[in-house]
């Protein structure tokens, strides 16, 4: 397997998909001439040209609307937001539209359209430009959600978003894209939606996570394991469908969980999880369930107080430490 | 693909008879040659890892602000995006408190938790940086609707790049105030440029001020690349709107001669080199103080002297936000909510649990 980055992942699942189907084509801000603000769209408007490849003005809710009407009748876009904080200008087409119309017109209209783009935190950019939105998406029925956290995922998953019929967010962690990894060559390697995966195997505690945040898991894990600590790490991956089954085995298994996510707290993924788990899982629970979350409060600019409002490696390990009654 | 129109920026020639006003105009340039200076001392400090995040310069760009918030009088306000440092040294803040911003220092005007893009004070009417392109418009509205609700004589003035005149938030914004006749100047900053996409290929109508037809909202095009066209252009409006005849569109023509951003080079993908250097004939300050000699108003000396004072302000700048501290931990749950914590339950992530 070739070890390439996130970003050539994706660009190499975008590639193989437009290859694949005429209908898939390519559209927001920055995606051709600019080759991407995140390059991840590097060289495709050389390849597919600019029908397939569009730059857009700077109207989200103008580009999002017209990729939904499109997919409505037929295409299979991908639209890209530069970065999904100003998704929330498009928000009303994707939520009263994409994500309803299929039930709304009694299952007439299948709505096969792909956002993707950058999420979350990325090196003080302050409030406007760091949030991880992933649980408000989450929020509305109709919707898939899926969260790479590797190159692999990022294929794999992204490439399973276009072939779907549904709208599908895929959120791509902006301090991601330089991350390496091993990643199938092969055109039709995709991950299903609703698979999470363990990205590391324990036995006295689960980190439940998602994202970029299976990193900071991960990291936790490691330190743990030189206390004599075998932490699990369960890569969520798709929030959209949620992988039940597979929550409800790691918890089985170690009895215990710190669930970790970058956005916050309040009506966020791990509030969901968690009351998924006391609700069919209880009696495996041998500790009260914790999280670490963001701070509750807008992303600060400063360096100090944005590290002390992120969640960190330090937190994690903390809150393991309280479910094990260390 | 809309074809590539034809230059539609005339080459800089200030306008007006300066030497009515010798003070304003030496006051003017030497603003803008402090908003240059400032932003060079910027980028240092930005190369060495002093300043983080997105920071994007305005220079070449000088004119505008100079010559649009020299028109304003006392109690009018100003609010604009993240292209931002000019406009709040324009409006009189202290050089200390926008540079301490940058680095993310406690003596900030946004104590550390704005940085470049979002920048504010409230003494100087100065209603701050926005970082979501076309989301300040209706929030200048919103001033615009204040002023006239309480039946005052003041004047809102408002900036976007020409790329944010795309966004509904800006048609929405246009139509309420003219229906409304509000006391709002819309200045376009129209440097030619959202990011790397040239207007030509992002928009269909390339003349902005003929947006505002739409909106029977008067309009005016302004040189961008003279601080005296600035001036006087923003002047006729914001005196209609202090008499009560409602807002104007105002598109200023100008140009970048730096990247988007600290991250993004000056030239390569979307624009060659030479069309950055032949837009740099026609810099701002050079030609205005080209045309202030001529006119016997400031000597080369004088503008010697001028210049070394403010790269000193800006040093002097630099330094006080290099020996200002860090905000303190605590600081990161102030100033969320307007009320105090009294109960301790407003914030959910329990994290002082
Ligand atoms: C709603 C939204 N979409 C995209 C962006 C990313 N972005 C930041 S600046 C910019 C270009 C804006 O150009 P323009 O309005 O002309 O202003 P200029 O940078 O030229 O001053 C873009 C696309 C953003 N900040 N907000």
């Amino acid at each position: 397997m070739a070890v390439i980055t996130y970003r050539e992942a994706l660009n190499q699942a975008l590639a193989e998909e437009m290859e694949r189907d005429p209908d898939v084509f390519l559209m927001g801000e920055e995606v051709g001439v600019y080759n991407g603000a995140y390059k991840v769209s590097k060289g495709l408007l050389d390849r597919f040209g600019e029908m397939r490849v569009v730059d857009t003005p700077i109207t989200e809710l103008g580009f999002t609307g017209l990729g939904v009407g499109a997919a409505m009748t037929g295409l299979r876009p991908v639209i890209e937001f530069m970065t999904y904080n100003f998704s929330l200008l498009a928000l009303d087409q994707v939520v009263h539209s994409a994500a309803k119309l299929l039930s709304m017109s009694g299952g007439q209209f299948k709505i096969p359209i792909t956002f993707r783009g950058p999420t979350g935190a990325a090196l003080q950019l302050a409030a406007q430009h760091s949030q991880a939105l992933e649980a408000m998406y989450a929020h509305f029925p109709g919707m898939k959600i899926v969260v790479p956290g590797t190159p692999a995922d990022a294929k794999g998953l992204l490439k399973a978003a276009i072939r779907d019929d549904d709208p599908v967010a895929v959120f791509e962690g902006e301090m991601l894209y330089n991350l390496k990894g091993e990643v199938p060559e092969d055109d039709d390697f995709v991950i299903p939606l609703g698979v999470a995966e363990v990205k590391r195997e324990g036995r006295d505690v689960s980190i439940i996570t998602h994202g970029k945040m299976v990193h900071v898991a991960l990291q936790a894990a490691a330190q743990l394991e030189k206390d004599g600590v075998s932490a699990e790490v369960l890569d969520l991956r798709s929030l959209r469908p949620l992988d039940v089954d597979a929550i409800l085995a790691t918890v089985a298994k170690t009895n215990r969980v710190v669930l970790v996510e970058e956005g916050w707290a309040f009506g966020g993924i791990t509030a969901t999880v968690a009351a998924l788990i006391q609700e069919e899982a209880f009696d495996h629970l041998d500790a009260p369930i914790l999280r670490v979350t963001q701070a509750d409060v807008p992303m600060p600019y400063a360096k100090g107080l944005e590290k002390a409002a992120k969640p960190s490696v330090e937190l994690v390990v903390e809150k393991v430490n309280r479910v094990l009654y260390r | 693909m809309a074809k590539k129109k034809a230059d539609p920026m005339p080459a800089a020639q200030p306008s007006g008879d300066a030497s009515a006003q010798r003070d304003d105009n030496r006051e003017m340039l030497r603003s803008m040659l402090l908003q240059r200076r400032f932003e060079e001392r910027t980028a240092e400090a930005y190369a060495i890892g002093k300043i983080g995040g997105f920071c994007h310069l305005y220079i070449g760009q000088e004119a505008v602000a100079t010559g649009a918030i020299h028109a304003l009088q006392q109690g009018d306000y100003v609010m604009t995006a993240y292209r931002e440092h000019a406009h709040a040294l324009q409006c009189g803040m202290d050089p200390g408190s926008i540079m301490a911003e940058l680095y993310g220092k406690a003596t900030g005007c946004s104590k550390g938790k704005g940085g470049s893009m979002h920048m504010f004070s409230a003494e100087r009417n100065y209603l701050g940086g926005h970082g979501i392109v076309g989301g300040q418009i209706p929030l200048a509205l919103g001033v615009a609707w204040k002023i006239k609700y309480r039946g005052e004589q003041r004047v809102m003035q408002v900036y976007m790049g020409e790329a944010a005149v795309n966004q509904g938030a800006f048609h929405e914004s246009l139509n309420m105030a003219a229906l409304w006749k509000l006391p709002l100047v819309l200045i376009v900053e129209n440097n030619r440029f959202g990011m790397g996409t040239a207007w030509e290929r992002a928009s269909s109508l390339y003349d902005i001020a003929q947006k505002a037809s739409a909106y029977a909202m008067p309009s005016a095009v302004a040189d961008g690349m003279d601080p005296l066209d600035m001036y006087r252009v923003t002047k006729e409006a914001a005196d209609r709107a202090r008499s009560g005849e409602g807002p104007t569109l105002i598109e200023a023509r100008t140009y970048r001669f730096v990247g988007h951003s600290m991250s993004d080079p000056v030239s390569g993908v979307y624009r060659t080199k030479e069309d950055v250097e032949r837009e740099k004939l026609k810099d701002p300050i050079r030609i205005y103080a080209d045309f202030l000699a001529k006119q016997g108003i400031l000597s080369q000396e004088e503008l010697e002297k001028m210049d070394a004072e403010v790269r000193e302000i800006s040093e002097k700048a630099a330094q006080f936000a290099e020996d200002s501290p860090d905000p303190e931990v605590g600081e990161l749950y102030k100033d969320v909510y307007a009320q105090e914590d009294v109960n301790g339950r407003l914030y959910f992530d329990m994290r002082n649990r």
